[in-house]
C-alpha cells in the first residue's frame, strides 16, 4: 500500500464507525452535538496518531508477550497528556466531553490500530494511518453529531435552525443515538454497494 | 522490519519497566506544566460565577472573604460576600443537590441582603440533555420558572406539583426539584447562619 492509499483508508473504506464498527461507546455516548462529537474525535486523532509513531518506533524493542501492557500504557500516556491539555485549555469542551476523554485509552480502534498496523509497520505512515483512522472518526462522530442536534435541538454547532420546541427529544438521549447511528451504517454501507 | 527481542524474563522486566518509566516521567512534565492553567480555569469559573449571580457593583474580593459550612450529610456550603464601601451588596452562595436525576447538581446562588434571589448559574450538573440541563435557562428572569426575586427563607420554594409556585421544568420535575432543593439548602443556610453569627461553623478559606 502506498502512503496515500494509507491515509485514505480509514476515511471511507475502512472507517471506524461505519465499517469497522470499532469505539461505540464514545460514538453513541458524547455525539448529543456536533461540536461535542468533532471534539472528541480530534482528541481520538490526536491519541492515534501519537501512539502509533511511538509504537512503529519502539515495536522492534518490545518482547512480544508484553507488548500489550506496553501498548497500553504509552496509549495511556498520551490520553493523559490529552486530557490534562483539554482541562487546562479547552474547559468547556473538557466539561461537556467529561468521563469520556480518559476512556479512549480503551478505545478498540487505538490498540486495534497499534496492533494491526503501527506494530507491523514503519513510522511515517503509521502515522498516516493513525491520522487516516482519527479524521475517519472525526467526521462520522462530528456528522452523527449534527444529526442527532438538528433533529434533537434544532441546532447544529449551536446555530439555530428551527424552534428548539419542534425537536425530537429522543434523537438528543441514548436511543436517538442507536436509530440515527444504525440508518447512518445503512446509508454508508449501500452508497459503498452501489461503487 | 528487524528482529524482535525475545520474550524472556529479563527484557520483559527491563523493557516494561523502561516504557511506564518514561511514560510516568512524560506524564509527569505535562502535568507540571498544566496543573497552573487548570487551576485557574477553575477560579475564573468560580469568579465569574460570582460576579454573574450578584446584584449590582461591588469592591472586594468575595473569594478572599469566603467561608464555608458544613451540612448535616456531609457537604459543604461556600459562601461569599460581596460588599461594596464595607457594606454588604449581596451575597454568592456555592450550593449543590444529591438529588438530581443523573446524581449531584451544584449552583452558585446570588442573595439580596434581605434574602431574596438575585440570580443563580449552574455550575455542574449531570442532567438528561433537553430535559433537566434546561435549569440554566428556566428558572431565570426570561425563563418560565423564575425563581428571581423569590425569598425562600428556611420554609423554601417548592414545584407546583408540590404545592408551591415554581413551575417545575416540562417533563424534568426530579431535576427541578433537586434544583430548589440546592437553592433552599443555600437559602436556610444563609438565613441561619445569619442569625446564629457565631464564628464556631465560619473558618476562613
Amino acid at each position: 500500500m502506498n502512503n496515500f492509499k494509507v491515509l485514505t483508508n480509514g476515511l471511507f473504506k475502512e472507517n471506524p464507525t461505519f465499517s469497522l464498527l470499532l469505539g461505540m461507546c464514545p460514538t453513541l455516548g458524547v455525539t448529543t452535538s456536533a461540536i461535542n462529537g468533532m471534539g472528541m474525535g480530534l482528541a481520538t486523532a490526536f491519541v492515534l496518531v501519537m501512539s502509533n509513531l511511538v509504537i512503529s518506533l519502539v515495536a522492534n524493542i518490545i518482547p512480544d508477550k508484553i507488548r500489550i501492557p506496553s501498548f497500553i500504557v504509552i496509549i495511556a500516556a498520551f490520553v493523559t497528556v490529552v486530557d490534562m491539555c483539554m482541562a487546562a485549555y479547552l474547559t468547556p469542551l473538557h466539561e461537556s466531553l467529561g468521563l469520556f476523554i480518559p476512556l479512549i485509552v480503551v478505545n478498540c480502534i487505538v490498540l486495534g490500530r497499534a496492533e494491526a498496523f503501527a506494530s507491523k509497520n514503519k513510522a511515517i505512515p503509521s502515522m498516516l494511518d493513525g491520522l487516516g483512522m482519527g479524521l475517519g472518526f472525526t467526521i462520522s462522530l462530528t456528522l452523527l453529531g449534527m444529526i442527532r442536534e438538528i433533529l434533537g435541538s434544532g441546532k447544529a454547532f449551536n446555530y439555530p435552525i428551527f424552534d428548539e420546541n419542534y425537536g425530537m427529544l429522543v434523537f438528543v438521549l441514548a436511543p436517538g443515538a442507536f436509530l440515527a447511528l444504525g440508518y447512518l451504517i445503512a446509508i454508508v454501507n449501500r452508497i459503498r454497494k452501489t461503487n | 522490519m528487524g528482529k524482535k527481542l525475545e520474550s524472556n524474563f529479563t527484557n520483559m522486566v527491563v523493557v516494561l519497566f523502561g516504557v511506564t518509566l518514561i511514560a510516568s516521567a512524560a506524564v509527569g512534565y505535562v502535568n507540571e506544566l498544566t496543573a497552573e492553567p487548570i487551576q485557574a480555569a477553575k477560579q475564573a469559573k468560580q469568579v465569574n460565577a460570582i460576579r454573574q449571580v450578584i446584584p449590582g457593583e461591588f469592591d472586594n474580593d468575595p473569594s478572599a472573604e469566603a467561608w464555608k459550612v458544613q451540612t448535616a450529610d456531609g457537604g459543604e456550603l461556600e459562601f461569599y460576600p460581596a460588599k461594596k464601601g464595607g457594606e454588604t451588596v449581596g451575597t454568592a452562595v456555592k450550593t449543590y443537590t444529591n438529588s438530581g436525576f443523573g446524581g449531584q447538581v451544584w449552583l452558585m446562588v446570588g442573595f439580596h441582603p434581605d434574602g431574596s434571589i438575585a440570580n443563580y448559574s449552574v455550575l455542574e450538573h449531570k442532567e438528561t440533555p433537553g430535559l433537566g440541563s434546561k435549569m440554566n435557562v428556566w428558572f431565570t428572569r426570561e425563563g418560565k420558572g423564575s425563581i428571581i426575586g423569590k425569598k425562600p427563607g428556611t420554609t423554601g420554594l417548592k414545584v407546583s406539583k408540590d404545592g408551591g409556585d415554581v413551575d417545575a421544568i416540562t417533563a424534568a420535575t426530579i431535576s427541578s426539584r433537586a434544583f430548589l432543593d440546592a437553592v433552599n439548602r443555600a437559602a436556610a443556610a444563609l438565613a441561619g447562619d445569619a442569625d446564629a453569627a457565631s464564628g464556631a461553623t465560619q473558618q476562613s478559606k
